[in-house]
């Protein structure tokens, strides 16, 4: 299968590269943005500027045709405005959509996403009424809208060059993106951190905000062409979330959603010519039904995101169990410890003391942990085997020795100051030992003023008795 | 304007802070009526009055962050728009988003950015003065720390070191001693008392009656109208806090007031 995937591969041409390369500029350009959009809790808000670009662009095409009809502009330059054109309108309608938004809610009290759905909704259903009504004047096709035209990308070429046209769009809107945020890195930073703050630093966080959706209004729209508006929403937000659980800082969280946008743009790729025909081949379907790359996209980012949440190293699935596991198999073993010690102590020295009593003591603990636990112990010097006897070493008695005195204090501690009957002291004491730091214990024992024994009349080891002289 | 003897006398350049007139409704509610005050210079000053009284409000609409009904306020005898280097506003702790990629040292210099100025970046320089304030707060140890790994004592002295490295002559504080452990409250009160021997003045948004007259020269006492202002001694009275609080006053707050006023029975 591996053999296939490889072959499917190499029938990569230069229209492949292509392909990737705008579809990673789209992406990167959307990912910028995102990040901010994500950071002030408006993820939302992609989905609607992208939404609102329709009426903006159908606005915009009607005004310019009819400036032209009219006689005010003549064909030559309708032809060259009418891209810019489309920008503007996106944009005004970008900043009319968030204007709006925050005008419903506090007229009609409601919640801001509330309001946004309410907007983005009316506004998109606008811009498909005047589609309609004007069909005749207006070569939009929603198809083209939804999923984008990416696999034709080299098709349309820019004047003089032989790179796409859409590449070399998005390759602007990334380029003007960075430039923007690398600019105005601080204010970007500061008015979504602590929009109040920004104000009185005399940063208008209500600027801010019109400003950045105006920028992701004219980074939706150069995308738009190329990657369709599903996999723009996707692009968007998913990139800045899966850098958001990769790291703690805003610009390796920047950094990192440009890889992670790039990535994806390549991985949907190679997704999607050989995954048809060596997968979808095998349950039934006709081989040669190509998958959309940009929809691939969409799938390749998702996966990216998921990965990020296994393995994050702070908020990860993976790690936090595996933080988990380190715990409790160090409690198990402080409690083998612990067993081990109290048995010297009964003064059962010359009792056996086999691997499965150990296992019967360490009650109410997984097997698999005992025994983990144990082959930890043995690996560390803590316990040693012999002839299958279990005994602690020299410096497992000492590490024994602390967990005990821990143990002890904590019941002397709690007895004195919470009065809690004796029966009941151990219970406690055995979750507390383990996380009794020797300073603690120090201050434990100052407070109780060095006792010797414990509530149950047991000696209280000390800390740092020299270890039991082997000569002496 | 400032040549103008009748509003020079109104707003005296030493005065921090004066409100003339200041209403602020929200939905056509009211939440604060004709407030009129002045804050004497160099004190500390508590803002005081029941949940939902508008202490937070009066602090918002004064700096501009929440828009006026009516109402003119001046810092140092100029609008607010002129005096922002002067004036250092700490939010409540809840207003931010505690898991944004920052780190403790990156908020502190937030407060620079005003002074560094428009498209230019952090330098070392600043940085260095944001770990200096970091310093002054017992912080520097948390310098790298994420903010969402500091506990909400440490959460505040962040915030407290970023008004610090603003160097400002005037603090607004909202609840700064709200939910902060026994040793954030006291390097709080030694922050503060520290600001006040440099000549500096401090309006704090305060819930413990207990300890206001320990920590403050001057109380506001405020219930959508302002009840009382004046020096904590002579204002502070079981009279003017039942005007205050009302029937809200809880018990357990009457009791501590007339413990810590000594006040008893005859």
């Amino acid at each position: 299968m591996i053999y296939e995937i490889a072959e499917h591969l190499s029938g990569w041409t230069s229209l492949d590269t292509w392909i990737v390369i705008t579809a990673a500029l789209a992406a990167m350009a959307c990912a910028l943005p995102g990040n901010l959009l994500l950071l002030r809790r408006q993820s939302m808000m992609g989905d609607a500027l992208s939404h609102v670009a329709l009426p903006g662009i159908v606005l915009a095409f009607l005004l310019s045709h009819w400036l032209q009809a009219g006689g005010w502009m003549s064909r030559q330059m309708h032809e060259a405005i009418l891209h810019p054109i489309f920008f503007a309108g996106a944009m005004a309608l970008g900043v009319l959509s968030a204007v709006l938004t925050e005008w419903v809610q506090k007229l009609g009290r409601v919640e801001s996403s509330a309001s946004l759905g309410a907007v983005f909704t009316t506004l998109f259903a606008l811009g498909l009424l005047l589609m309609r009504a004007f069909a005749d004047n207006v070569d939009i096709d929603p198809d083209c809208v939804l999923y984008g035209t990416i696999e034709t990308v080299v098709v349309n070429t820019w004047p003089g060059t032989n790179i796409p046209r859409a590449a070399v769009i998005n390759g602007a809107a990334l380029l003007g993106n960075l430039a923007l945020i690398v600019l105005f890195y601080k204010e970007l930073k500061i008015s979504a951190f602590d929009p109040a703050l920004a104000t009185t630093l005399g940063v208008n966080a209500t600027v801010m905000h019109y400003a950045l959706m105006a920028v992701t209004s004219v980074t939706l729209v150069a995308a738009f062409e190329s990657v369709g508006s599903i996999l723009v929403i996707a692009m968007l937000v998913t990139p800045a979330a899966t850098a958001h659980l990769l790291t703690d800082r805003l610009s390796s969280m920047l950094g990192i959603s440009l890889v992670v946008a790039a990535a994806s743009a390549l991985l949907g790729h190679a997704m999607a010519i050989t995954l048809p025909p060596v997968f979808f081949s095998r349950i039934g379907f006709p081989a040669d039904v190509g998958a959309s790359t940009a929809g691939m996209m969409g799938v390749a980012v998702g996966m990216l995101l998921v990965g990020a949440a296994f393995l994050s190293p702070r908020y990860g699935v993976l790690s936090r169990s595996a933080r988990r596991f380190r715990l409790r198999l160090r409690i198990v073993a402080d409690d083998i410890l612990g067993l081990l010690y109290r048995l010297n102590e009964r003064g059962s020295a010359e009792q056996p003391r086999t691997f499965l009593q150990i296992f019967r003591g360490a009650m109410g603990v997984g097997r698999l942990q005992t025994f983990m636990a144990f082959r930890w112990l043995c690996w560390r010097g803590d316990v040693a085997i012999q002839s299958g006897y279990c005994s602690l070493t020299p410096a497992g008695e000492s590490a024994a020795r602390r967990l005990v005195r821990s143990h002890r204090l904590w019941e002397a501690y709690v007895e004195k100051h919470f009065g809690v009957p004796q029966s009941q002291l151990h219970h406690s004491a055995e979750r507390a030992e383990h996380y009794l730091s020797p300073r603690l214990q120090e201050e434990l024992a100052g407070e109780l003023e060095s006792p010797q024994l414990d509530p149950h009349g047991r000696p209280i080891p000390k800390p740092d008795n020299p270890p039991p002289a082997d000569g002496a | 304007m400032s040549t103008d003897p009748q509003f020079e006398a109104d707003h005296p350049a030493s005065c921090p802070l004066s409100i003339h007139d200041m209403t602020v409704a929200y939905h056509r509610k009211p939440v604060i009526w004709d407030i009129d005050y002045n804050a004497p210079p160099g004190k500390l000053i508590a803002v005081i009055g029941p949940n939902g009284a508008g202490k937070s409000t009066l602090m918002r609409a004064a700096l501009g962050l929440t828009p006026k009904i009516s109402g003119r306020v001046h810092f140092y005898g100029q609008p607010y728009a002129k005096q922002r280097g002067r004036v250092s506003y700490v939010p409540q702790r809840g207003s931010v988003d505690w898991d944004f990629p920052v780190n403790a040292l990156d908020v502190v210099a937030m407060g620079l950015y005003r002074q560094i100025g428009w498209c230019r970046p952090v330098r070392r320089r600043h940085r260095k003065e944001a770990f200096d304030a970091l310093q002054r707060v017992g912080m520097a140890d948390f310098a790298q720390r994420q903010i969402s790994q500091l506990s909400g004592g440490q959460q505040q002295r962040v915030f407290l070191a970023r008004a610090l490295v603003q160097n400002a002559d005037f603090y607004l504080m909202d609840e700064p001693f709200a939910g902060v452990d026994a040793a954030t409250e006291r390097a709080i009160v030694e922050l503060l008392r520290g600001l006040r021997a440099e000549g500096k003045t401090a309006l704090v948004v305060h819930h413990d009656l207990q300890t206001v007259t320990e920590y403050f020269d001057e109380v506001v006492l405020l219930n959508m109208r302002l009840v009382a202002t004046g020096p904590t001694e002579k204002v502070f009275t079981s009279e003017n806090l039942r005007k205050t609080y009302g029937g809200k006053l809880p018990l357990l707050d009457q009791v501590g007031h007339r413990m810590t006023m000594g006040q008893v029975d005859p």
